[in-house]
């Protein structure tokens, strides 16, 4: 999944999430969700996008949010993993605890 | 069937009011959701929490547990004579009352079945397809396992229709293939090896989170691999060449002469693999490191090179003091 690049239709995200098309349409709009070409008649999206939207699907069933509230949590979550990442980059670069030797 | 006190699971008293049930699950579940809580992938409390609360807030099924009786939570009981609520009830598909048909019969999936023969599941529309579950399951990779591809063996409880309709959770052993090159956070997703779908419905797919395993040596950093590379001072100013237990295989690492502390020495495209890329690199960070016990000679030999040195490596201390 991280090579990420398989496409997947939209009706292979409804499947994943349990959002309606319709939903996810929503989630395009607010920028949650981006299709590879948003211009093009039938969209597709990049194998990541399968996450997104079951993170998007369990926030809005399991805590009972609108589609809005569901797209500002994504960035959230974007933003956590990616501090994450950092935090591994950076922890990676310290050197072990000299007693650990 | 192992009683759960769906009551207890939410904190609240069997006569909490439908608001209640609501409040409670909400703080609850804004606690032990796994996406907010970044706890382990599987999730394990929130799934309680989730059970209780998909039971008590729909009063059908609610006025179903209450009439369940109260047992103490993980006991074994089964409902009491007579109980037949919606489509749960000991076999679908029979007339009479089977109270061993209760036997391995999970909680939540009682309620499950029943909510899909009242709304519009199996019994109501027969036809429509149903999907099976998803499943998100934790897996911890060695660096060596990451580097080169494994095999793993995973245990899955699956609810699964038996023989006369009735869902039970069965273990499937999942043979999984890792492939080389996988990092810490990957997903895995493998289609279709969740739960079976009914009617026409997909097969639900198995998402595996992936954790590395701390690695004496090396700490990984997506397909980066870091190194701590103690050097002796002689070593640091002369140069040498060091042996480096790389997970590929030992790697024989130039250190040039100068060698300062805090640089890194790459052996680019020896981390780990990348699928249609180039591989990450090993970083080894220089550390200095001195003899703990030196011996009189060695002592010696460090005071004659400090006479004989003139290197100060303060010499930016004195710039800063004449400002």
């Amino acid at each position: 999944m991280n090579a990420d690049t398989t496409s997947v239709s939209l009706e292979e995200l409804v499947q994943a999430s349990g959002l309606s098309e319709a939903e996810l349409r929503d989630l395009v709009g607010y920028g949650a969700l981006v299709p590879r070409e948003p211009a093009a008649t039938h969209w597709t999206f990049s194998s990541h996008s399968t996450l997104t939207v079951r993170t998007a699907g369990r926030l809005r069933s399991d805590l009972d949010l609108d589609l809005y509230a569901v797209s500002v949590c994504l960035r959230y979550l974007d933003r956590i993993e990616a501090l994450e990442q950092q935090l591994r980059h950076l922890q990676a670069q310290l050197p072990a605890l000299s007693g650990a030797r | 069937m192992q009683y759960k006190d769906y009551y207890q699971t939410l904190g609240l008293a069997r006569d909490a009011s439908a608001d209640d049930i609501k409040k409670a699950y909400r703080k609850l579940a804004r606690q032990h959701h796994p996406d907010v809580s970044g706890e382990a992938a599987s999730g394990e409390k929130f799934k309680e929490i989730g059970e209780a609360y998909a039971t008590l807030k729909d009063p059908e099924k609610r006025a179903a547990y209450d009439a369940l009786g109260q047992q103490p939570a993980g006991q074994e009981f089964r409902p009491p004579p007579g109980w037949n609520y919606g489509g749960a009830r000991a076999a679908p598909e029979g007339d009479g009352f089977d109270a061993h048909a209760f036997e391995d019969l999970d909680l939540a999936d009682l309620f499950a079945q029943m909510g899909a023969a009242r709304g519009g599941g199996f019994r109501a529309r027969p036809d429509q397809p149903v999907a099976g579950e998803d499943f998100d399951t934790p897996i911890a990779v060695s660096l060596e396992d990451a580097f080169q591809g494994t095999t793993l063996h995973l245990d899955l409880s699956v609810p699964e229709p038996d023989a006369q309709g009735r869902m039970r959770h069965v273990t499937r052993t999942l043979e999984v293939r890792v492939p080389p090159g996988t990092v810490e956070g990957q997903k895995l997703r493998l289609r279709g090896r969740g739960g079976k779908g009914h009617h026409g419905g997909r097969d639900g797919d198995v998402y595996l989170h992936v954790t590395l395993k701390p690695h004496p040596l090396f700490r990984a950093s997506g397909h980066d691999l870091y190194l701590d590379l103690p050097l002796a001072p002689w070593e640091a100013v002369l140069g040498t060449e060091v042996e480096i237990p790389a997970p590929g295989g030992a790697l024989l690492l130039t250190v040039p002469p100068g060698t300062r502390a805090g640089r890194k020495l790459r052996l680019a495209k020896r981390g780990l693999p990348r699928a249609g890329g180039v591989a990450g690199d090993i970083l080894a960070v220089v550390q200095i490191d001195v003899p703990p016990h030196p011996r009189e000679r060695e002592k010696e030999l460090m005071a004659e090179l400090a006479k004989v040195s003139s290197f100060n490596p303060r010499a930016h201390f004195a710039k800063e003091t004449a400002r």
